[in-house]
């Protein structure tokens, strides 16, 4: 872990009074498909052209590979990128596209076109090589910037949202082969999108990023189900929040006061809170599990209303009005049965249960 | 037009049609119709057919030195201005520059202003600088009038294509120099060749500056303007303008076939 491709020391970005891009330390490892997530507008996009280099930071460093960065000009940078609408060349054809950047390799004739054909089998398209740029479906246009990029054998290839101009079901096959691609040629990936589902398919570790800034790096296991900040928790998923106060911490188990949900006790937390602190208790709507029939007394429990409910295909959302709480809970429940949609009638009473490691509970100003 | 319409019956729009083209093209067809007339008179009727006017316009030495006059100034101004034009492009389209809005302005200004006007101007200025009248003058001042008009052409051209295919090539390892070279120019050529043949064609016809600005060498509107007052000379002034009538038709239809073809390339670059 000591020897990372890119290493991001204290790098800024300003542009005139807008800061896009403030004080940011991260290092990405080598082999590691990683992603910069958040909200357009958020300096992912900006991070990624000043590894570039199309951006000079305004202050810090970019190292890639041990070297610093900020002398050197794009055309002379280890990387290669794949751009958010591909930016083939119009004027070229498909092998031509992928030749662009092979001129100054010192490949003999047969050698370059040699492998410009395994390029052309790793992306899929054998065979394509004479075609013009316009005679391109979206897909094997993003297949042929990603020939085009890795031919250069970047060290780290950088991915500008190259899965956003795709329909639901190419987009989804494209992330597929891509995680194969990067696994088969293990060179490190830097992928931007503010896709969070995306993000959480591909990456080996991602960075959430809000208006500039770094808010926490972690695996998507780790940030799906032990979000280090409320904000985290919120932007990653959907999550229910319940204020309250820690009532005691040990090392196995801590136990909140809540209204909404009285006494709530955690287990296998990461927090580090102790008694007397203001705190959320937040849990996804999938971990908390409907029951409509009333269970009797029981640990991590409450009762409510049906509210309004959403049908989604293999799964449906509805709300559950709580007594002591304004907002209703979000419940996401499986169909696993084709008769389960029969189930949901608004005013009905509903219990949720919930497992105790279920539960996260962040810090509250 | 509707399809099951007969030929014979065409709908409404289409007599428009005719007419407009018959109104725009009849009286430019009178000019090889009477440089083939074996009158020297250009008056109806016609007096039979003959090629002596495209003979004697060969052995006209005046007006073969004034062809070539206007010849050597409008490529001298249409590679010049073209050349002015695409570096005011690319820096008007991918640079930040400050008070680019003013700048603009002033460029596009000779645009505006009467020719006549800056006619007079130019000639108080030269002749205060005591710069003798010539060609050169004459090209100078065609440069002024030409370059806003390269500006106008290649600025909707540069704006209209992606900058990331800039950036593409130089993530791919190209200097900014090869990135011209192998991406932008072949892409905006064909606003550079419709740049060269709009600049050619002002600079060719251009009346009054070259009338105010040159000396002892006319161009060729100069010199058909001079012929005017001698009928004899008439004749193959007409072999001329008709010459020039089919040239500028076969190079204004290659011209438009090579915009075509960068129409295409220019929807093929989209998503």
């Amino acid at each position: 872990m000591s020897d990372p491709i890119i290493s991001f020391q204290g790098v800024s970005k300003r542009f005139g009074q807008v800061t896009a891009v403030d004080n940011t330390s991260f290092d990405i490892q080598r082999g590691e498909f990683f992603s910069l997530l958040g909200p357009s507008g958020c300096g992912k996009t900006t991070l990624l052209r000043m590894v570039a280099g199309f951006e000079v930071p305004s202050a810090g460093e970019i190292m890639i590979d041990g070297q610093p960065m900020s002398a050197t000009p794009p055309n002379h940078r280890p990387v290669n990128m794949v751009f958010q609408n591909y930016a083939i060349f119009p004027h070229l054809n498909v092998r031509n596209n992928i030749a662009f950047g092979m001129r100054k390799a010192g490949l003999t004739r047969a050698e370059l076109d040699k492998r410009i054909d395994e390029a052309l089998e790793l992306i899929k398209l054998p065979g394509y090589g004479s075609r013009g740029a316009d005679e391109l479906s979206g897909g094997q246009r993003q297949r042929v910037a990603l020939a085009r990029a890795l031919i250069k054998q970047p060290k780290v290839l950088l991915l500008d949202e190259p899965l956003g101009a795709l329909d639901k079901k190419l987009r989804e096959q494209m992330q597929i082969e891509l995680r194969q691609l990067q696994q088969q040629i293990g060179i490190t990936f830097l992928f931007v999108t503010h896709d969070q589902e995306e993000a959480l398919t591909l990456s080996d570790r991602i960075a959430v990023m809000s208006e500039g800034a770094v808010m926490e790096i972690a695996s998507p296991g780790q940030l799906y189900e032990s979000p280090g900040s409320p904000f985290v928790a919120d932007f990653i998923g959907s999550m229910n929040f319940f204020e309250g106060e820690i009532l005691s911490s040990t090392d196995s188990a801590i136990t909140v006061e809540t209204s909404a949900l009285g006494t709530v006790s955690v287990t296998n937390s990461d927090t580090q809170m102790t008694a007397g602190q203001k705190a959320w208790v937040a849990i996804r709507p999938e971990k908390m599990q409907p029951v409509f029939s009333d269970p009797g007394e029981h640990a991590n429990t409450t009762s409510g209303t049906m509210g309004p409910s959403a049908y989604l295909g293999d799964r449906s959302h509805f709300y559950v009005h709580l007594p002591q709480r304004e907002d209703p809970v979000l419940v996401a429940l499986q169909n696993l049965e084709r008769s389960m949609t029969q189930l949901h009638k608004p005013n009905q009473p509903v219990w949720l249960q919930w497992a105790s490691d279920a539960v996260v509970v962040l810090p509250r100003d | 037009m509707n399809a099951n319409r007969p030929w014979w019956r065409p709908d409404g729009f289409a007599v428009y049609a005719i007419i407009y083209l018959t109104f725009i093209y009849l009286p430019v067809l009178f000019l090889p119709l009477f440089s083939f007339n074996k009158s020297k008179y250009i008056a109806f009727p016609l007096k039979g057919f003959t090629l002596q006017w495209y003979e004697k316009m060969i052995n006209t030495p005046d007006l073969l030195e004034a062809l070539m006059n206007s010849v050597k100034v409008g490529v001298a101004v249409a590679v010049l201005s073209t050349m002015f034009g695409l570096l005011a492009a690319k820096a008007v389209t991918r640079y930040r520059i400050p008070g680019r809005g003013p700048v603009m302005g002033f460029i596009m200004v000779p645009l505006v202003i009467p020719g006549i006007i800056l006619a007079i101007a130019l000639l108080i200025l030269i002749t205060q600088l005591d710069i003798p009248l010539s060609l050169w003058t004459v090209g100078f001042a065609h440069m002024l009038l030409c370059t806003p008009f390269a500006m106008l052409v290649l600025i909707s051209r540069m704006e209209g294509f992606d900058k990331s295919l800039e950036e593409a090539a130089l993530d791919l390892g190209e200097s900014a120099w090869m990135t011209f070279w192998r991406v932008t120019f072949p892409i905006v050529l064909p606003g550079i060749i419709a740049s060269l043949l709009l600049t050619f064609t002002i600079s060719f016809d251009e009346f009054v500056l070259a009338f105010f600005l040159t000396s002892t060498d006319p161009t060729l509107p100069i010199y058909i303007w001079s012929s005017l007052r001698f009928p004899t000379k008439i004749p193959p002034v007409l072999a001329l303008g008709a010459t020039i009538f089919v040239l500028s038709f076969v190079v204004v239809s290659f011209a438009e076939w090579i915009r075509r073809r960068g129409v295409k390339l220019e929807s093929s670059s989209g998503i």
